[in-house]
C-alpha cells in the first residue's frame, strides 16, 4: 500500500479540461447578444435552421415561465396570466423576452454544471455522514476518497454563490423574483417576498454552506487525528457530529433545492422537490465515488479494496437510481393527474420543448442502470460499473439541465460551446481539487476501529 | 464394512460450518444439513449448485408486467373507457402514467408470489406435510448433518468427534425420507 501521489497526468488532464472549458464559456458569453437587435438577428438565423414552427409557441407567452398558463389551461390560468403581466400596463415585448433568454443562456450553461458538481460533492458528504452515523463496517477503506470528494464542496459552493451574486446584480435574469420590476407586476411572487428576497436568500445560502463545510472540516480533522491516536472518543465524537449533521443536512438540502433550483420558476412548486434533488445528488455522488475508486484501484493504490466493496457501491448505484426514478415519477404523475395550471406548466414546457432530453434522461437514469446492474455478477465487474457510472453521470447532468434550462432560456436551448465548456471547466476543477486532496493524506484511514472489518469485508455470495 | 448413514449433531454454527467443509473434503456424501436458522456460506461449503430462483423471479416479474399492461388496456381502454379527472381514456399511451402504479404493483405481486410458490414446490413443502427433520432439536438450538459415513466407520466417528460433534447416531437405511 502506497499513499496516493497527485500524478502529473491527472494534473495535466484537469488543467487542459479547465482551459478548454474556459474557452468554451468565453465563446458562449461572446456570442450572447448585448441588445435586442442582436438577439433578433440570432433568432432570425435560428429560424432558418428549422426553428420557424416553434417561434409561434413563445409568442403566446408572458414574461416568465407562466408563459404557457394562458395557452394550455383553457382559461383557468388567465387570472394568473393577467396578474403577471399586462394588467397594470406592463407592456409585453416578445423580442425583449427572447433577448433575456439568450442573455441568460451562457449563465445558465455555467450554472448547471456548477450546481451539478457541487451537488456531487454534497451527495458524497451525506453518504459519508450516513456511513459514520450508522457506524458501517464495510466502507472504512473508502473514507479517504469520500473526504477527497467532499473537499470540492467549498470551492463548488463558492462558484454557485458567485453566479447567484451576479444574478442579484442583474447581470442575468435567471431568477425572475430578483427583479423588482417583475415582482411589482406579479401577485404570486409578491406574496412570496417574505421568503424570496435578496438579503434573506444570501443569508440562507451562507448558512447552508457554512454548516456543510463546518461538518466536512471537523470530520476530516478528526478522521486524520485518528490515524495516530487510538482514542475511542474520536470515534464517538465523529458519530455524534455525523448524526447531528444529517438532521441539519436534510433540512438545509431541501431548502437549498427550493432556493437555488425551484425559485427559478417562482410560480411553480412541488412538495417533494427537495427529496427529488437529494436522490439525484446522492446517486451521482455514489457513482463518482465508485468511478474514482475503480480508477485508483487500477493504478494500484487501493490493494485493500476488493470485489465486495465495488459490489456494494454498485448496489447503491442501482438502488438509488430506482429511488430517484420513484421520486421523479411521483412528482410527475401527481402534477400530470391533478392538472392544476400553475403546476402543470412545468412539465408542459419540458415535454414540448425538451421532449428528447426529458424522457431520454429517464432512460439513462433508470432503464439503463436497472437492466445492466440487476445482475449480481455485473455489479463487481469494473468495466460495467464504469460504463453504467458514466451513463448515470451524464443522465444526472441532464437532469439538472432539465431543472434549470427550461425556465432560464425557454426553447432557446442547445448544446453549444458554453454548455459543453461549462461542463468541462467544472469537471477539470473538480478532478484537480479532489485528487489533490486525496494525495494530501494517507489513503487508508487506518486508525478507525472498524478498519479490520472493512479490509476483510466479504459479501457472502461472492467467491 | 459397508457405509452407514449417520446423524451427526452439533451445537454451534461455526463449528458446523468447519465440520461440513472437512466432511466434503474427505469425499463423504452429505444428504442434508438441518439448522434452526440459515447459515451464510453453508451452501458454498456443501458445494450446492447456485440457485436459479432469481432468474425465475425475473421472468415472473416480466409476466406480471405484461399481464398488467394487457389488463389495464382491456379494462380502461377497450371495455369501459372512463373520463377520470378530465382525462378521457382513448389510448393506452396517453393514459400510461396513471397505469404505472398498477403495472408496478402487479409486477411485484407476480414476482413475489410466484417466487414463493416456486420455492415451496422446489422444497417439497405444502400444507399438512409431515416434517422431514429427523430431530426436533434442530428447530431449537442444534444442528444436524445427515451424511454417509464412508468406508471406515470408526475412523469417521473419531474425526467427527474431534471436529466437535455432540452426538453421532447410526441410522437404518429404511428410515430414509
Amino acid at each position: 500500500m502506497t499513499d496516493y501521489k497527485f500524478s502529473k497526468q491527472i494534473k495535466r488532464f484537469s488543467v487542459i479540461l479547465t482551459i478548454t472549458g474556459a474557452i468554451g464559456i468565453a465563446f458562449g458569453f461572446y456570442n450572447a447578444p448585448s441588445n435586442v437587435d442582436e438577439s433578433k438577428e440570432i433568432v432570425a438565423k435560428m429560424s432558418h435552421d428549422g426553428y420557424e414552427g416553434d417561434s409561434s409557441d413563445i409568442n403566446g407567452g408572458g414574461y416568465g415561465e407562466d408563459s404557457h398558463v394562458g395557452e394550455h389551461s383553457d382559461g383557468d390560468g388567465g387570472e394568473y396570466g393577467e396578474n403577471s403581466h399586462g394588467a397594470s400596463g406592463h407592456e409585453y415585448d416578445h423580442d425583449k423576452h427572447v433577448f433575456y433568454q439568450l442573455q441568460n443562456k451562457p449563465w445558465a450553461a455555467i450554472y448547471v454544471p456548477a450546481l451539478f458538481f457541487m451537488m456531487i460533492s454534497l451527495g458524497v458528504l451525506a453518504f459519508y455522514a450516513i456511513q459514520r452515523a450508522s457506524q458501517a463496517g464495510w466502507s472504512i477503506v473508502l473514507y479517504r476518497l469520500m473526504e477527497g470528494i467532499t473537499s470540492y464542496l467549498l470551492p463548488g459552493s463558492i462558484f454557485v454563490i458567485i453566479i447567484l451574486v451576479f444574478s442579484a446584480f442583474k447581470f442575468n435574469h435567471l431568477f425572475l423574483w430578483m427583479d423588482p420590476d417583475v415582482v411589482a407586476h406579479d401577485e404570486i411572487i409578491r406574496n412570496k417576498v417574505g421568503y424570496l428576497n435578496i438579503p434573506f436568500f444570501f443569508a440562507r445560502a451562507i448558512l447552508y454552506v457554512a454548516g456543510w463545510v463546518l461538518y466536512r472540516n471537523i470530520s476530516r480533522r478528526l478522521s486524520l487525528e485518528q490515524d495516530t491516536n487510538n482514542d475511542i472518543n474520536i470515534h464517538k465524537k465523529l458519530f455524534k457530529f455525523s448524526a447531528g449533521f444529517l438532521v441539519f443536512f436534510l433540512i438545509s438540502e431541501s431548502m437549498m433545492s427550493w432556493d437555488w433550483i425551484m425559485s427559478i420558476d417562482p410560480h411553480w412548486f412541488s412538495t417533494l422537490f427537495g427529496w427529488y434533488v437529494f436522490a439525484g445528488m446522492f446517486v451521482s455522488g455514489i457513482t463518482s465515488l465508485a468511478l474514482i475508486t475503480i480508477y485508483l484501484k487500477s493504478q494500484n493504490y487501493l490493494s485493500f479494496v476488493n470485489d465486495s466493496h465495488i459490489h456494494d457501491l454498485a448496489k447503491f448505484m442501482f438502488g438509488v437510481s430506482v429511488f430517484w426514478a420513484y421520486l421523479w415519477f411521483s412528482q410527475f404523475m401527481l402534477i400530470w393527474y391533478s392538472n392544476i395550471p400553475e403546476e402543470v406548466t412545468y412539465f408542459i414546457t419540458r415535454i414540448e420543448d425538451y421532449n428528447l432530453l426529458f424522457f431520454g434522461m429517464v432512460v439513462l437514469n433508470l432503464i439503463f442502470p436497472l437492466i445492466v446492474l440487476m445482475n449480481s455478477d455485473f455489479k463487481k465487474t469494473n468495466f460495467i460499473v464504469i460504463l453504467t457510472g458514466i451513463v448515470i453521470i451524464i443522465g444526472h447532468y441532464l437532469d439538472v439541465y432539465n431543472m434549470i434550462m427550461p425556465s432560464a432560456v425557454g426553447d432557446m436551448w442547445s448544446f453549444g460551446p458554453a454548455e459543453i465548456g461549462g461542463f468541462l471547466f467544472f469537471l477539470g476543477i473538480f478532478i484537480y481539487v479532489v485528487f489533490n486532496e486525496i494525495s494530501k493524506a494517507p489513503i487508508l484511514a487506518k486508525g478507525d476501529p472498524y478498519i479490520q472489518e472493512s479490509k476483510t469485508f466479504q459479501y457472502y455470495n461472492l467467491d | 464394512m459397508s457405509a452407514k448413514r449417520l446423524h451427526v449433531m452439533f451445537d454451534d454454527d461455526d463449528i458446523l460450518l468447519d465440520a461440513v467443509k472437512e466432511i466434503v473434503k474427505n469425499k463423504m456424501y452429505i444428504y442434508e444439513v438441518y439448522t434452526p436458522f440459515p447459515i451464510h456460506g453453508l451452501d458454498k461449503a456443501m458445494k450446492l449448485k447456485p440457485t436459479n430462483i432469481s432468474i425465475a423471479t425475473f421472468i415472473y416479474g416480466c409476466i406480471g408486467f405484461i399481464v398488467a399492461v394487457l389488463m389495464m388496456y382491456y379494462i380502461m381502454i377497450v371495455d369501459w373507457p372512463q373520463d377520470i379527472g378530465g382525462k378521457p381514456s382513448f389510448t393506452l399511451i396517453e393514459n400510461i402514467p396513471s397505469f404505472v402504479p398498477i403495472i408496478f404493483e402487479m409486477t411485484v405481486f407476480f414476482a413475489a408470489h410466484l417466487m414463493v410458490i416456486t420455492f415451496y414446490m422446489r422444497s417439497k413443502l405444502w400444507p399438512f406435510k409431515k416434517a422431514e427433520n429427523p430431530e426436533p432439536a434442530t428447530t431449537d438450538d442444534k444442528f444436524l448433518v445427515d451424511m454417509e459415513s464412508g468406508s471406515n466407520l470408526s475412523k469417521t466417528k473419531t474425526m467427527l468427534k474431534k471436529m466437535g460433534a455432540v452426538s453421532i447416531k447410526e441410522v437404518k437405511e429404511e428410515s430414509e425420507k
